[in-house]
């Protein structure tokens, strides 16, 4: 089943009322399976009303209780967001997806402390969201642009992510799963853990790894791969010309203390084994090269 | 966000850190005059900008008259201080914070920071103050102390002793840095920082421990929920364009180079540039526009590149997900024709409505560059730059 998500599975929307809710609920729900997936929102002060025909419940728990969705999707704003996370959590969801920009590191510091030693994955926050083309797709990401195929996806980076998706297609090659994972310092599921899924996946072929300069993900990643995965990964980190102690626009990408930074991402690749290539517009044409 | 030293200062001030007795002062009139009020017989005069590494530079001076102070303040203040952080052009001193004397028996690092890896604050601490920490950690990483904290408990006073002991805190003045610590991880948090670094965090002579220099940055997202804090935002520490961007709610920072980007998205944003140096270019700047950019954006976009004397190409890298090709098509032709386009324009559309996009662009009658891919689009920019 690709990893994660398919067309089996139910989702509820938290902050399905909000414009930006409403706009990529309505997109989802066209895509593919999603009038099947799309089963429930909430809001609070909604409760009994709906959506296009969506129910809204009072809360993720009653939302679970009534419709069996076991994954959730946010677009609630920055201020609240890290609090329904917790709700997501609290209710024991699978899989909780969070698409909302600018949430405070220091909720989201707290949240991540509560979620240790409970079953809900988190992707996100400040993540375009996960597609498995051709069944589902949670989140901002243009559906059309995929299809289905053997191939993983996973990245820090929004359009970014699309660009390698693009390129991929250009070479006739479809996709299994595409996960953005999102760029803020605190998150959920990191480049590690999805690695791990896409190598237990029956679906899946061969894996493009996107990175971008701050933090040890991609490096932690790296020897992962080097000494557990069975299938090929190709490689390609942002960020080669960003200057030292900048944040470079919403992506929380900032390189400080000489770590992190694109250069030695990519070198700790390549000694890993990871074919990694320096050129953004070679992601696709390099997965090809490696397949078997 | 970042902040000055002095006021760091007053902030940690307010959650019982103690440090020097200091007066912030703009002219060397009132720095002479707050030496006076100070008292004592040695002061520091400090040069106040957001760039680190100010002693090496000229910025930071002992004086032990209050003559010396005002000469001192007259050749700080206005002076262009450039240090690692400023970049070569420098930063202007505007702004002094003049401070008591202290006698130092020791001199100590302090930092605090929210590591990645752990998803947690990290408390780094230094027997070896008052320099390069990076050096240090490079050269004698066993020499940094570092302790993780847990969010809800917050810094334990187990971790907190264990960590003076090892920088060589001496018995007498334990407690008062265990205090001392916990408190400032204590205005970490209750500030939304992002960092906050104490270097030297000094032992007295008589044993007290004092805060002789502090650092501060805080998570911009957290801003809405400390008016008090954003107050404090010196726009004359921020980059012209960076500031005008920012009230357009573009992301840029300017670069070096002559090829000016417009992307939507901060990965393809740097990758863009990325690819602009692989062909042998120079990005001038990174733009990230967001995933909602309008034609009035685009335009504003345009703008802030055209302000740039260096600029001699324009690379627009549009992947249209959500937002569709033809409306960024739109964008740019209605900005182009606005702006009076004096350097090359090469544009690359991909995503929905693409062709739609190109056709927009092909028709606009303007001598706009199409491009296929990242990679057509990289090198014909760098070829148009050159010819300029």
């Amino acid at each position: 089943m690709a990893i994660l998500i398919d067309k089996n599975t139910r989702v509820m929307t938290q902050g399905i009322t909000g414009k930006t809710g409403q706009f990529h609920t309505r997109i989802c729900r066209d895509y593919a399976n999603g009038k099947n997936c799309f089963v429930a929102g909430v809001n609070p002060k909604k409760p009994g009303e709906n959506f296009e025909g969506i129910p809204i419940y009072a809360t993720v728990k009653e939302a679970k209780q009534a419709t069996g969705a076991t994954v959730s999707v946010i677009y609630v704003p920055p201020p609240f967001a890290a609090a329904a996370i917790d709700e997501a959590v609290e209710a024991e969801l699978d899989l909780v997806i969070c698409i909302t920009e600018g949430i405070p590191i220091r909720d989201m510091l707290r949240t991540r402390y509560k979620m240790q030693g409970r079953k809900t994955r988190l992707i996100g926050p400040n993540c375009p969201g996960i597609i498995t083309p051709d069944e589902i797709k949670i989140g901002i990401m243009p559906g059309h642009i995929h299809k289905k195929g053997r191939i993983g996806v996973v990245s820090r980076s929004g359009t970014l992510t699309y660009e390698a998706v693009a390129q991929l297609m250009e070479q006739g090659l479809g996709q299994s799963t595409c996960i953005g994972i999102g760029g803020d310092p605190v998150n959920g599921l990191k480049h590690l853990d999805v690695m791990q899924l896409f190598n237990d996946d029956d679906e899946t072929d061969a894996v493009v790894m996107v990175g971008e300069i701050g933090g040890t993900d991609e490096e932690d990643c790296a020897r992962w791969i080097r000494d557990n995965m069975q299938k090929p990964v190709v490689g390609f980190i942002a960020g080669v010309t960003a200057p030292t102690g900048k944040r470079m626009g919403h992506a929380g990408a900032i390189i400080s203390g000489g770590t992190g930074t694109a250069q030695e991402k990519l070198a700790i690749m390549e000694e890993c084994g990871i074919k990694v290539t320096r050129n953004p517009a070679e992601m696709g044409k390099l997965l090809k090269s490696v397949l078997r | 966000m970042k902040i000055h030293e002095y006021q760091a200062k007053e902030i940690l001030r307010e959650f019982g850190i103690a440090t020097p007795h200091g007066i912030a002062c703009f002219s060397v009139d009132q720095a002479v005059a707050a030496a006076s009020k100070l008292g004592g017989s040695v002061w520091a005069v400090k040069a106040q900008i957001h760039a680190g590494g100010r002693g090496k530079g000229g910025g930071v001076k002992v004086a032990r008259s209050l003559d010396e102070v005002g000469q001192l303040a007259g050749e700080i203040l206005g002076m262009t201080l450039v240090t690692h952080q400023t970049g070569t052009q420098g930063q202007i001193v505007r702004r002094l914070l003049i401070e008591q004397g202290a006698e130092i028996k020791k001199e100590l690092y302090i930092g605090l920071v929210v590591d990645r890896r752990n998803q947690r604050v990290c408390l780094m601490a230094s027997s070896e103050g008052g320099m390069d920490i990076e050096q240090v950690a490079a050269t004698t990483p066993e020499k940094i102390h570092k302790v993780l904290i847990d969010p809800m408990m917050g810094l334990t006073d187990r971790d907190a002793d264990d960590i003076a002991c090892k920088i060589g805190i001496a018995e007498s003045a334990m407690t008062e840095a265990r205090t001392l610590l916990q408190n400032l991880h204590q205005a970490f948090d209750s500030t939304d920082a992002s960092l906050i670094e104490i270097n030297p965090l000094i032992l007295t002579t008589d044993d007290h421990v004092l805060a002789l220099d502090a650092k501060m940055n805080f998570d911009d997202n957290a801003l809405f929920r400390h008016p008090e804090i954003t107050a404090l935002r010196d726009l004359d520490e921020e980059d012209l364009a960076e500031i005008e961007a920012s009230r357009h709610d573009l992301s840029y920072i300017s670069l070096d180079g002559n090829i000016g980007c417009l992307v939507n998205g901060a990965g393809l944003a740097m990758a863009t540039m990325d690819i602009i140096k692989l062909y042998g270019g120079s990005p001038a700047n990174f733009l990230d526009v967001g995933g909602g950019a309008t034609a009035e954006k685009v335009t504003e976009a345009f703008k802030l590149m055209l302000h740039n004397p260096k600029l001699q190409a324009i690379l627009v890298n549009i992947f249209g997900g959500i937002m569709k090709c033809d409306v960024i098509a739109e964008g740019v032709v209605t900005a182009a024709r606005e702006v009076k386009l004096t350097v090359p324009l090469v544009v690359r559309l991909e995503g929905t409505n693409v062709d739609l996009g190109k056709k927009i662009l092909a028709e606009s009658g303007l001598p706009i560059i199409s491009a296929s891919n990242m990679a057509d689009a990289a090198e014909k920019a760098v070829t148009a730059a050159r010819r300029m």
